[in-house]
């Protein structure tokens, strides 16, 4: 059976939603082992366990921590040596895919990154990564030894299993060559009320909300709806709002009840990341634009009148 | 302060991608300097005028791609470095992070700036890559750098505000669009960009081999798509419409 090794994020201590989705592909493919670093691995070991982990290796230096890619990627390298898994999983997250590609190169072995699935296929795995914008899949056989490949958050559901994890103590002293990169300060800027992430609608800007002084209307519809205000990533490199809040490949994938796109004209570089939503309402003044495709409610009008005008409909439903 | 700056030539973002018979994504078409390395030159010019110096580009690509390495040498870059082979086509991340390393570890900078990601790609593993196999640390997703001496610190973007994250030189530093508002070239740039220097190097200049890709691609399908539902233009009535749906799905 196929050995497959999840790097389990941590975050704040806890597991990252997006390495349990990880869990619950790697049990499909053949034994999982996972490794956690830094403060709280221990702990997260027994929830590794119940997703179907087998052993967790754990190292609570809290160098893993305080330095940047650098003392994951040794500890990773060594028990590659090791342990020999066939695959690697990680997240495409901004942290994990530092480790990865530092790994990757460091062992010669390369690896595939941004996939949606992975599949066992003639005793190696092929992922199926989206392509050409989004437009098409790719499957994509793994050659690396060991196949490396980083998976998009939300690819999968998280499911517990049951279970418990023998947790093993990864034997990897961090040297000191590899404290490197050092975290010295952590500054906490968003106070989101609902995470975007979990949020059960999710309302996102682009362009046509006509530059930053607009937004706090998107941010009033959010909290009449309960949900979670995004945007695209052209208005983040533009500078209007927060990478904390651009939803699409390089930054948050979403899947909530309802998306409601807000002036976006719907690039693959952004629908790939919210395009699993179960209802997406697009709010647009072009008709032709992309997102009216896929939308299972277009309207095409003047976004900076709907919204407001949506804001009051809703505040009054609700009070009404 | 010697600081190289990798650059990619892109399909033009704002032009629609096509496919070769062979299934990569076609690259004959309008092409462009990646805007996310135009903001890492930038960062360059700054960093140098502050400090003093040297601005070097290094580019991977066909020969064209001297196009997106002139454009950063009009901004007011000092030089260029173009690795351009036959053998590079559809070279995977890690063929690409070896052909840069090679080429960058003989200039022995004291920066590395890269884009978080590419504009075409947009996967970001290049960075991480040639950092490991230059030896640097990684310092990413800067919005913010300052240098000071041999030491230097960022602002690393996380999802939640922002990491103060410091190193030694050299070191590789990947920067967020946020970082720089990238320069016009001047005409007085755009007539200087034309006698600098890009020298042009193969693989076998860098002394660097063909790695098995990662990947092979076994086959591409279309993506599923989502059916299009009712577009409708906005008489007044719209607002009602998107109530009603959002009643339905249970979130009203």
């Amino acid at each position: 059976m196929a050995s497959i090794l999840v790097y389990a994020e941590l975050s704040q201590g806890k597991v990252a939603t997006t390495s349990l989705e990880l869990m619950t592909k790697a049990r499909e493919l053949g034994d999982v082992y996972a490794v956690a670093l830094g403060a709280g691995a221990k702990a997260a070991a027994a929830t590794l366990g119940k997703h179907g982990a087998k052993v967790v290796h754990v190292n609570e230096d809290p160098a893993f921590d305080d330095y940047i890619a650098e003392p994951a990627t040794d500890a990773l390298a060594s028990l590659y040596e090791k342990e020999k898994p066939d695959l690697i999983m990680f997240g495409f997250t901004s942290d994990s895919r530092e480790v990865a590609g530092r790994l990757a190169a460091r062992l010669g072995s390369g690896l595939i990154s941004n996939a949606s699935d992975v599949v066992a296929k003639d005793g190696g795995f092929v992922a199926k990564v989206p392509y050409f914008g989004g437009a098409k899949v790719a499957s994509m056989k793994a050659n690396g030894k060991p196949a490396i490949v980083l998976v998009r958050p939300k690819s999968f559901e998280v499911s517990e299993k049951g279970g418990t994890a023998e947790v093993k103590e990864l034997d990897a002293a961090v040297a000191d060559g590899s404290k490197r990169a050092h975290v010295t300060e952590r500054v906490v800027e968003a106070s989101e009320k609902v995470k975007l992430e979990d949020a059960r609608v999710v309302i996102s800007g682009g362009r046509g909300m006509g530059g930053p002084q607009n937004f706090p209307l998107l941010d009033e519809l959010a909290s009449a709806l309960g949900g979670a205000v995004g945007a695209s990533r052209a208005v983040v490199d533009a500078g209007w709002v927060p990478y904390s809040m651009q939803v699409g490949q390089t930054g948050k994938s979403v899947r909530p009840g309802v998306y409601i796109a807000v002036g976006i004209s719907g690039a693959m570089q952004h629908t790939v990341g919210m395009k699993t939503s179960k209802i997406i309402i697009a709010i647009n003044k072009d008709a032709e634009a992309p997102i009216m495709k896929m939308a299972d409610l277009g309207v095409v009008g003047d976004a900076l009148k709907i919204v407001p005008a949506l804001t009051a409909a809703v505040k009054a439903k609700k009070h009404g | 302060m010697k600081i190289v700056v990798t650059v990619k030539q892109v399909p033009d973002p704002n032009s629609n991608l096509t496919l070769e018979a062979d299934k990569s994504i076609s690259r004959e078409k309008e092409v462009v300097l990646d805007p996310g390395d135009e903001c890492g030159v930038e960062e360059a010019l700054q960093l140098k005028e502050a400090h003093g110096g040297e601005v070097i580009l290094v580019s991977m690509g066909p020969e064209r791609a001297r196009d997106a390495i002139r454009k950063g040498l009009s901004m007011g870059a000092d030089r260029g470095v173009l690795i351009t082979d036959s053998e590079l086509a559809g070279a995977d991340a890690l063929l690409t992070a070896r052909a840069l390393a090679a080429a960058i570890k003989s200039e022995e900078p004291d920066l590395v700036i890269s884009a978080t990601e590419s504009y075409d790609g947009s996967t970001g593993m290049v960075p991480p890559m040639l950092a490991e196999l230059l030896g640097f640390p990684q310092l990413t997703f800067a919005k913010k750098v300052e240098i000071s001496g041999s030491t230097a610190k960022v602002h690393r973007q996380t999802a939640d505000g922002y990491q103060v994250v410091e190193a030694s030189t050299p070191a590789l530093i990947t920067v967020t669009a946020a970082i720089a508002e990238p320069r016009y070239a001047s005409l007085k740039g755009i007539m200087a960009a034309r006698s600098k220097e890009i020298k042009q190097l193969t693989l076998g200049d860098l002394g660097v081999e063909k790695n098995e890709p990662a990947e092979t691609i076994e086959g591409v399908t279309d993506a599923e798509t989502r059916k299009a539902g009712e577009v409708i233009e906005d008489d007044g009535t719209a607002v009602d419409k998107i109530v009603a749906v959002l009643a339905e799905a249970k979130v009203l």
